[in-house]
């Protein structure tokens, strides 16, 4: 189709519209490009930024004698020795996972709990408000959880631990994993903390699945006879399995991450794994939030970069996997 | 359906309700308990005596430099949480009477020795100064140690029903950091404290989570107190440092933090610089010093602290474990970290002028944070240090 070419009686010239529209338009695209680009660069510089940080210890002590340690003692490093690894780093990760996997055990029962009550027994004026209180705890700043789990959290588990102490802690085989004595940081204070901290995803996952269980189903179910739990667990669970496992890893995701809250209630005790979930350790985020500014020993802070570099790498693995699982249940979710 | 189903709401609200208020009572009474065995001092006859006695807290130094011209108008310095409050003090005060501002990040002084060694602050602070090893790190060359007070580093716990004043010696103090003796009716705390009952509660250990000059100074005292420190930390040359590898314990970020961990747990056992635990309100034991007697820190018992010490051209020395018969094992000084040949003849200035206002009426201000001036010796020395800077190669005093 030609172009008319300008007349003087037109008030826009009709090709000049159309050059200004095509111009506009690629300007556009090319700054949300930019835009997305900018995170995809971001991503990739960190992790280039952590591994060239990183290299020094890695090249010094070899990068496997990282993980095959469970002893962290600055104080032994020299800048000479490279046997036997004084940065081990094992502790931290076991400390990660253990917190996470204390905080998930409790927090992904709960969600289920809650996502089960809005979407299948509460009234329907209770729904939305239930939904914006749980989604309330995730915009309250991690550091408040912190402080509170110090002077409120703690000292309301006293009697609680004391309980499990003597009456767990004494049983064979796993009473030493449940073993006094409990100062109040420990692994199953941060735990307990993650837990809060996790539960607003989790249950907002947890309830966009729900909310996919076909209605005809549901109330077959009832006209079957069945009562509000039996139909919940038969029409609504069973089929929301895997959304619930991919809800879960991304509450894991976000509990690897968790730094200021879990520093401040985890106890701080770098040296080596402790048995008991009631004894202080500490994670691979909260050892970097302590040891960086002044880690002058030598490798030290290359050492913590080492430390940085697995708790990225973890923390992506465990996400991606967790996106994709929720992205094959539910493919219109944008998450 | 409606009103049972009202009913559970309420009765989810009234629960979370009260496990709040159990939780803030719960704390509180810890609290409380804390502050009121601090008022029931039970140190002893001897301690009174010696802890009652005149000390001259206001010695009065002259200022023979005079304040040199042209200094700047802001100083910034970071380091030990050790000297943090006296800082502070100094800070406010030197305000007063010269205009100048000091800004003082406490950090720790392993951090407070990074950031002087990066050059990215004026002067640094370290309880325990710098090796010759880290000397040689630091970007602007030769380093000026200079002591500014003496201050003690005492053993704080919170034990509900126990008074202050609990023995304490330098082994049983390494045994329970080594993990050896981890219950409060031990035996050997026992021992040491015949009149005391004791509770069977577990010792909470509390150190530092930062490099810590004032964890040099405590460890340097157990090193040369308790064999089984030694020997649980793998030799001397690993049982004593800003950081070590501790085989157990809580830890804290600063003087800060672990004055902030006894408080909120019972059984707890940790070392501070004598002015955390009093403005805390925290209870502290007695130490047996090495002539035998037990005593209590305060200004009169660590001011004898540098009777007999023999100061290295550098100044940098440890005061624990003096000889004296009344003297406090546990003492320290803090060093202020300053570059011998300045670049700046602003900065230059203002740190002449800083630091000998510091060592002469700012010395009159120790005793009222609980640290002791130092003595007409130690300051000579430390004064001298000052005239040593230079701009360009000429002194600046």
């Amino acid at each position: 189709m030609t172009v008319p070419a300008t007349t003087s009686t037109s008030p826009v010239p009709v090709r000049s519209l159309q050059t200004r529209r095509r111009y506009g338009d690629r300007t556009f695209r090319l700054a949300m490009l930019g835009a997305a680009g900018v995170v995809v660069l971001v991503l990739l510089a960190m992790v280039v930024f952590l591994v060239a940080e990183s290299w020094p210890a890695l090249a010094h002590y070899g990068p496997l004698s990282f993980l095959g340690s469970d002893r962290w003692a600055p104080s032994d490093a020299t800048a000479a020795s490279t046997r036997p690894n004084p940065y081990g780093i094992v502790q931290f990760i076991y400390g990660t996972v253990l917190t996470s996997v204390i905080g998930l055990l409790i927090a992904v029962p709960m969600s289920v709990g809650i996502a089960l009550f809005i979407t299948g027994i509460a009234p329907a004026w209770l729904r939305r408000p239930l939904s914006y209180l749980v989604d309330l705890l995730a915009s309250i700043p991690s550091v408040v959880f912190g402080f509170w789990g110090i002077f409120a959290l703690i000292p309301a588990l006293q009697p609680v631990v004391s309980f499990l102490i003597a009456t767990l802690g004494k049983v064979p085989v796993i009473g030493g994993v449940f073993a006094g004595p409990f100062f109040g940081l420990s692994y199953f204070t941060a735990g307990i903390v993650l837990a809060i901290m996790v539960l607003p995803i989790v249950t907002a996952l947890c309830r966009e699945i729900f909310a996919t269980t076909p209605a005809d189903e549901r109330e077959a179910a009832l006209a079957l006879g069945m009562t509000r739990w039996e139909m919940l667990r038969t029409a609504v669970l069973p089929r929301s399995r895997a959304g619930i496992m991919g809800a879960a890893i991304l509450g894991l995701g976000r509990a690897f991450g968790e730094t200021i809250a879990v520093t401040m209630v985890i106890g701080n005790n770098v040296l080596s794994i402790t048995k008991s979930i009631f004894s202080t350790g500490a994670t691979m985020a909260s050892v970097i939030a302590n040891e960086f500014t002044e880690a002058v020993e030598p490798f030290h802070l290359d050492s913590l970069f080492v430390v940085a570099m697995w708790l990225l790498f973890i923390s992506l693995i465990v996400n991606i996997v967790g996106k994709l699982w929720v992205r094959r249940i539910r493919g219109d979710l944008v998450w | 359906m409606r009103t049972r189903f009202a009913a559970v709401v309420a009765g989810a609200l009234g629960v979370a309700v009260a496990t709040a208020a159990c939780g803030s009572t719960g704390g509180s009474s810890s609290g409380t308990s804390a502050n009121t065995t601090a008022s029931k001092v039970n140190f002893g006859a001897q301690n009174a005596r010696l802890c009652g006695s005149a000390v001259n807290t206001t010695p009065h130094y002259t200022n023979t430099i005079g304040t040199i011209s042209g200094g700047a108008k802001t100083l910034s310095g970071a380091g030990s949480t050790f000297a943090a409050p006296m800082y502070d003090q100094w800070a406010s005060s030197y305000n007063k009477a010269s205009g100048v501002a000091v800004a003082y990040a406490s950090i720790g002084s392993g951090g407070g020795i990074a950031a002087f060694q990066a050059n990215t602050v004026a002067f640094g602070d370290g309880d325990t100064g710098m090796t010759p090893a880290e000397i040689s790190q630091a970007k602007g060359g030769a380093v000026l140690q200079i002591p500014l007070l003496l201050g003690a580093v005492v053993p704080t716990y919170n034990l509900p029903g126990i008074p202050a004043g609990l023995k304490f010696t330098g082994n049983v103090l390494g045994e329970i950091y080594a993990h050896k003796i981890t219950n409060w009716d031990d035996p050997a705390l026992k021992k040491l404290n015949p009149g005391v009952k004791l509770p069977n509660m577990p010792i909470a250990v509390v150190h530092r989570s930062d490099g810590s000059g004032t964890t040099n100074i405590w460890t340097n005292y157990l090193t040369q107190t308790s064999p089984t420190w030694v020997s649980t930390l793998g030799g001397p040359s690993k049982s004593e440092g800003l950081t070590v590898a501790w085989p157990t314990g809580i830890g804290g970020k600063g003087n800060e933090g672990v004055s902030a961990a006894i408080a909120e747990t019972k059984g707890a056992l940790g070392y501070v610089e004598a002015d955390y635990a009093i403005s805390e309100h925290l209870t502290y034991g007695q130490v047996q010093n090495k002539a035998g007697n037990w005593i209590e820190p305060c200004i009169a018992t660590v001011v004898p602290a540098v009777d007999g010490v023999k100061f290295p051209p550098s100044l940098n020395t440890f005061l624990t474990n003096g000889s004296n018969p009344d003297v406090y094992p546990i003492v320290g000084t803090t060093y202020a970290l300053v570059y011998e040949h300045q670049t700046s003849k602003a900065t230059a200035a203002a740190l002449v002028n800083f630091f000998a206002w510091v060592l002469t009426a700012g010395q009159d201000e120790n005793a009222k944070l609980y640290y002791a001036p130092l003595g007409a010796s130690l300051q000579k020395l430390a004064y001298a240090q000052l005239k040593k800077i230079t701009v360009n190669g000429r002194p600046v005093a």
